[in-house]
């Protein structure tokens, strides 16, 4: 797997600095650090474009006003405060949380295919979430209140967890395959679309916008009762994995090393993982099912800086870049806005085929 | 051979409907009108959709030896609706034969384009890249033709049968075509020895004095024509050509003389009676067929690909 130190040898060990102030130390790569901040200027620019060009165009300038309050131009400021900021919030936890969710796993698994989307999680979060949404009667007004806070989150991590778990007892036979790992996961993932198919029909869920959000992924109508409380959730998870970013390190040189050099290899893998499955349910609950932002946007920037494995802090903001950049492309290529979820299945189904192509040598 | 008339017999396809009908709506005059007009339509569509996706199945797995290979997960139906949705998209609704037509080229371009990608390794194809292959062409098709049908502004229930696929929706195509059925099954019947000798390996084969190339071609030819017709009849339905075959084989054995007859024969009882059971689970509405196939044909695909060896067929 790319994710093996010895495909990359020494230099990406050999790129790190040390810096040191007094009793703390910190260990940097000059190169992460510039990628990171490059990243960060690029989340901030396609912000402001999905601002002012999600639906009818809006000038940069009355965009900005109407954020800091400036409600002269009632329509802009109702526009942007109240339609285009949630969306746009949404797309940015959406997708830091999927590719975050998808560093964690390819690195624990060691595996590029090993994200989220592949594994069923994401679609067993979706059908825990619509569960909640046909146990409480929603239809077309969808939930509010308690029910929507709490939960449809608690029931998607549920659903996740169970897929998660599921998936990886089900792939274990004295070890895991990584080959039968992704076939169990591809498994559990038709089942969970079934399933999720079926609700939506039980249900009699009438409104297009939200079966879409739960069957392909969708920020359509996100308003801040949903997107506010999932914020705080995933600021508090992002931490979390990037914190344990360095046991991660550890953990993919291989089981015998790492316990060598003094890891608790199953509890790190269990706490990083449940933190990964955590990730991947606030995502879904955010934005449904979007499939390959878990999958590509780890990849991406582990090229991008360099790094050994997927760095988690450069992976969630190059899946927020990622679906932020798809959110915007879907609401104005064509005459009709499309669900995010269309834009990120055509752009990720190439790049899936090309890991096929570039890995199958090593999966076999 | 007892085995398979037993089978024959067993899943007299017409009577499980009716009398799952007559239960439902018990008022005399109104369920012959139903009976007639209704559902002996879609028990015909039902049977010739699961005898073109159980013998798609059985060839697909003869041809790739991969006992996870099936139309439906390796995106050969959903290229087919893709083809059909994008034609019909630009220039309006299309008769059903051009709809066959067109589908025969979308699944013969997804099926050459995921054989190509789950064949490129220098080591030879495995299970995993040819259902990966399958998974990504249809990850693509399902969005292009969600977008597609979003953006002609049709009704979500016209979406899900490109999405899933249904009995309920198309009955009128299968008048026109059934030559594609009957041309689709008579190549899989000349398809049968080659098959045979291929399971025994590409050099076995060619040294008993099989034809690869002819037999290949032969071979995607049917898969086509029947992933196509099925898809015209029913939609992209998963799952459906992966259980047949092994139901097939636990029942007939390994010999693709028996097996290409049961699996047509085993494909129609399964997709009525996963239709049925669609309609009796989801009172008054009704799941469709696909993701009746879907929830029971999951595990199952699990099951496989917890098996030590895959590659067995």
């Amino acid at each position: 797997m790319s994710t093996s130190v010895a495909d990359r040898p020494q230099a990406a060990f050999r790129s790190v600095r040390v810096l040191r102030l007094g009793p703390v130390s910190v260990r940097f790569r000059p190169r992460g650090l510039a990628v990171g901040a490059v990243l960060l200027v690029l989340l901030v620019a396609a912000m402001a474009v999905h601002l002012a060009h999600g639906g009818t165009a809006l000038a940069y300038p009355d965009v900005l006003r109407a954020m800091f309050g400036d409600a002269t131009d009632a329509k802009i400021h109702l526009a942007v405060t109240e339609f285009r900021a949630p969306r746009m919030v949404a797309a940015v936890i959406a997708g830091s949380c999927l590719a975050a969710a998808g560093a964690v796993t390819q690195t624990v698994a060691r595996n590029p295919l090993a994200s989220p989307d592949v594994l069923g999680v994401t679609a067993g979060a979706s059908l825990g979430a619509v569960a909640v949404l046909i146990a409480a009667g929603g239809g077309a007004a969808g939930l509010s209140g308690a029910a929507a806070v709490v939960g449809m989150p608690l029931a998607a991590f549920a659903a996740g967890v169970a897929s998660g778990v599921a998936v990886y007892l089900l792939a274990y036979r004295g070890g895991i395959d990584s080959y039968r790992l992704v076939l169990v996961g591809l498994g559990i993932n038709g089942f969970a679309v079934s399933l999720t198919t079926w609700l939506l029909t039980l249900g009699d869920v009438t409104s297009a916008a939200q079966a879409l959000t739960w069957m392909m992924g969708s920020l359509n109508g996100k308003d801040w009762p949903l997107v506010a409380p999932m914020l705080g959730l995933a600021a508090g998870l992002l931490t979390a994995a990037a914190a344990g970013g360095s046991r991660l390190l550890l953990a993919s040189l291989g089981d015998d090393t790492a316990v060598g050099l003094g890891t608790r290899i199953g509890a790190v893998r269990l706490t990083m993982l449940s933190i990964a499955v955590l990730l991947a349910s606030v995502g879904t609950v955010v934005a449904g099912p979007l499939v390959f932002v878990a999958l590509a946007s780890p990849q991406i920037a582990r090229i991008l800086t360099g790094a050994v494995v997927p760095p988690v802090a450069a992976s969630a903001l190059t899946g927020a870049v990622f679906v932020l950049l798809a959110d915007t492309a879907a609401a104005n290529a064509l005459a009709l806005p499309l669900p995010v979820g269309v834009v990120t299945s055509v752009v990720g189904a190439p790049y899936l085929i090309y890991l096929i192509l570039r890995y199958q040598r090593r999966l076999t | 051979m007892g085995a398979a008339a037993s089978v024959c017999v067993g899943s007299e396809p017409s009577s499980p409907a009716q009398i799952w009908h007559a239960l439902f709506t018990p008022s005399g005059t109104t369920m012959d009108v139903t009976i007639r007009e209704l559902r002996w339509p879609r028990t015909l569509t039902g049977i010739a959709a699961g005898i073109c996706l159980g013998v798609a199945g059985t060839l697909t797995q003869g041809h790739t030896r991969n006992a996870v290979a099936d139309p439906g997960l390796l995106g050969i139906n959903q290229g087919a609706a893709l083809a059909i949705v994008a034609v019909t998209a630009v220039a309006g609704q299309q008769l059903p034969l051009v709809q066959a037509v067109l589908a025969f080229a979308g699944a013969l371009l997804a099926s050459v384009l995921v054989f190509l990608i789950g064949t490129a390794s220098r080591h030879g194809q495995t299970p995993v890249t040819l259902v990966l292959a399958g998974a990504a062409v249809t990850a693509l098709c399902t969005g292009l033709v969600t977008g597609i049908v979003l953006l002609n502004a049709a009704a979500l229930d016209t979406l899900r049968f490109w999405q899933v696929g249904s009995l309920a929706v198309r009955n009128d195509a299968l008048p026109a075509v059934w030559p594609f059925l009957l041309a689709g099954l008579l190549l899989a019947l000349l398809n049968i020895p080659a098959l045979n000798t291929l399971a025994l390996g590409e050099d076995t084969a060619t040294s008993l004095g099989t034809s690869l190339l002819r037999a290949r071609c032969a071979g995607i030819a049917a898969i086509t024509l029947l992933a196509g017709t099925a898809v015209t009849l029913a939609g992209p339905i998963a799952f459906a050509g992966l259980l047949v075959p092994h139901l097939a084989r636990a029942l007939v054995g390994a010999d693709y003389r028996w097996l290409v007859p049961a699996s047509a024969v085993l494909g129609a009882a399964l997709l009525l009676l996963a239709d049925t059971a669609g309609r009796v689970i989801a009172r008054p509405g009704e799941l469709s067929v696909g993701v009746v196939l879907a929830v029971i044909g999951a595990p199952f695909f699990v099951i496989l690909a917890r098996r030590r060896k895959l590659v067995t067929v």
